[in-house]
């Protein structure tokens, strides 16, 4: 008895390839329609933007002149954010994390903390923004300041930190670790001796993907009143500032008024633009430098 | 590492008030005493007794899942790190009660250490492996540690094979010899028992050989308990056996005995093949 009818298999064949190159299509199509939009947005944005980076540019100070403008005061601004958001989110998300993967009962409260950790990620970043008009600039006092920014900041990407150093954490193998309580080690031998050296890759590209979230959030800067309009250049962390989003932010608004600002607005985005590419590339230099086998 | 060294002081230290099973007259390092143990609902360990004499190779085997790796862990208190465990009975390690609340549980395992199925050197350097246990016991000094590395690197009988290299990743080494580094990882800690968990499964048959040869030479000097899957390994390479199944003791003697004329039906079964 036989069940497969090889002239009907040969009938439906032509069928059945065609389907199969059909799907294919749709998929690539689905591919690139992202990339040319990309692509097209990424066109315009240099277009507009060429002829107006330039060193003076970069390192010049706010004017509303248009042909005199520089964005040192956002690029410093930005700067000052990132010195806070850095070592913030990498402390309190590792710490989070660590806590979370290493001490906590794995029980109902941790599962409750993992899922709101977990939606945390998805809230509006306005949100943290009026937070952190409510608590850092409100009730601390502390103005629209770089520390005021780089609190609000910090709740914002938090979440990204906590699951990226939770997943770095959770890929060390238990076999490490049982080699190391098996020796008599403490829990936090252990963790500074074996599950953090093994972790740090995916935890210092949590990081960086934290802040490059971070580098371009305008929503949160916005709520908690950063100027846009500054000339003076932030020394301390108190002091107010600009950042490069928020200069973008400006310049795209006003650019009814004067034409050329929304080419200062599209040189910062390549300035921006640049930022990132460099913080993503480190975040991938990283995770394959450090990837190791066990 | 002659054969001929003395004990060392720290085992003749307590010999006195367990009495030492019929048959010989070595003092226990490990007595245990109607030890249950629970995963959950699961029964793992029924009623437990089982003493380990001192500079003796103890081999345990059984069918799979008769609980012997749960027993070994249970002497260094590794199974507590699953969360759903459950323990009651005792285990004596000389005279003191492991469950105890002041006994210390990185105490037990400084004095109690383990070597796993899997080869499991952590990713550092050679020297780094050996040198770990020393290092989180709080020495510090180079040259101890480098005298440490030595010795133990000999007493794993791999000083030889790695001593041009010992800066070299561990994950550089075949499996064979990354176990022999785990070894010696264990004897860095200067342990007086140490719990082996089928450690030659993951290797080929000339690795094998020379942790067999080396478990002999260790018995020397430390008191050995190994869970293997292998009848002739345990005839092989231990003084005593212990055959478990279901999470019972069903049969504990010389491993002679219990190779040659098994008192349970049982243990008769196993050891000719008949199941498991
Ligand atoms: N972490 C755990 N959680 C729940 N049950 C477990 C756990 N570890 C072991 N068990 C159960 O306890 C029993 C004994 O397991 P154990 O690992 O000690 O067996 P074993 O004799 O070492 O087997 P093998 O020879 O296959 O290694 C088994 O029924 C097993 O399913
Ligand atoms: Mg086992």
């Amino acid at each position: 008895m036989e069940y497969i009818d090889i002239d009907r298999v040969k009938k439906r064949m032509d069928k059945r390839l065609f389907i199969n190159k059909m799907v294919k299509g749709i998929f690539f199509a689905s591919a690139m329609f992202g990339l040319v939009v990309l692509a097209i947005l990424l066109y315009r944005v240099i277009a507009d933007s060429i002829g107006w980076i330039s060193m003076d540019f970069l390192t010049g100070l706010l004017s509303t002149s248009a042909e005199r403008a520089g964005i040192r005061g956002a690029i410093i601004g930005t700067l000052w954010l990132m010195a806070i958001v850095g070592p913030v989110t990498m402390i309190l998300g590792v710490g989070t994390a660590i806590y979370l993967e290493e001490y906590a009962k794995k029980g109902k409260i941790h599962s409750i903390i993992q899922t709101n950790i977990a939606n945390l990620a998805g809230v509006p970043s306005i949100v943290f923004g009026i937070l952190g008009l409510t608590i850092f600039v409100r009730l601390f006092g502390l103005g629209a300041s770089v520390i005021a920014g780089g609190l609000t900041m910090s709740l914002l990407v938090l979440p990204i930190v906590v699951v990226a150093a939770q997943e770095a954490i959770r890929s060390v193998p238990s076999h490490l670790r049982e080699a190391s309580y098996g020796m008599g080690a403490t829990k936090w031998q252990t963790i500074k001796n074996v599950i953090l050296p093994a972790s740090i890759a995916g935890i210092l590209t949590g990081v960086i993907l934290a802040l490059s979230r971070a580098i371009g959030e305008t929503a949160p800067l916005v709520v908690i009143g950063i100027p846009a309009l500054l000339i003076p250049v932030p020394t301390n962390v108190t002091d107010n500032f600009t950042a490069l989003p928020m200069q973008i932010y400006y310049w795209t608004l006003d650019a009814v008024l004067v034409a050329e600002y929304a080419n200062l607005a599209a040189a910062t985005i390549v300035v921006l633009l640049i930022v990132l590419f460099i913080l993503n590339s480190a975040a991938i230099l990283i995770r394959n430098k450090f990837s190791k086998r066990y | 590492m002659t054969p001929a060294t003395p004990k060392p002081e720290t085992i003749t230290r307590k010999q006195s008030i367990i009495q030492p099973e019929p048959d010989t007259g070595k003092p226990l390092v490990f007595n245990t005493k109607g030890l249950n143990l629970y995963y959950g609902k699961t029964h793992a360990l029924k009623d437990i007794h089982l003493p380990i004499a001192e500079n003796e190779v103890t081999a345990i085997i059984g069918p799979s899942g008769c609980g012997k790796s749960t027993y070994l862990k249970a002497l260094n208190r590794m199974v507590e790190m699953v969360e759903s465990v459950k323990i009651t009975g005792e285990v004596l390690y000389r005279d003191s009660n492991i469950f105890d609340r002041s006994f210390k549980v990185e105490e037990l395992r400084t004095r109690v250490g383990m070597v796993f199925q899997k080869p499991n050197p952590f990713p550092k350097t050679i020297f780094d492996n050996v040198a770990y246990g020393p290092r989180i016991h709080g020495i510090r000094d180079k040259k101890t540690l480098k005298q440490i590395v030595e010795k133990s690197l000999r007493g794993a009988a791999i000083w030889d094979e790695v001593k041009d290299r010992l800066d070299e990743n561990a994950y550089s080494l075949s499996g064979g010899q990354q176990q022999r580094i785990c070894i010696a990882r264990c004897l860095a800690i200067e342990p007086d028992v140490i719990l082996m968990d089928e450690p030659t499964s993951a290797l080929d048959p000339k690795s094998t050989m020379k942790v067999e040869e080396l478990v002999q030479d260790l018995k020397e000097k430390y008191s050995i308990v190994i869970v293997t899957h292998n009848m002739q390994q345990a005839a092989r390479i231990s003084d005593k056996t212990a055959f478990f199944l279901n999470g019972e003791v069903v049969e504990y003697d010389a491993t002679d005995t219990i190779f040659s004329n098994p008192s349970d039906k049982r243990t008769e079964d196993y050891i000719s093949g008949r199941f498991g």
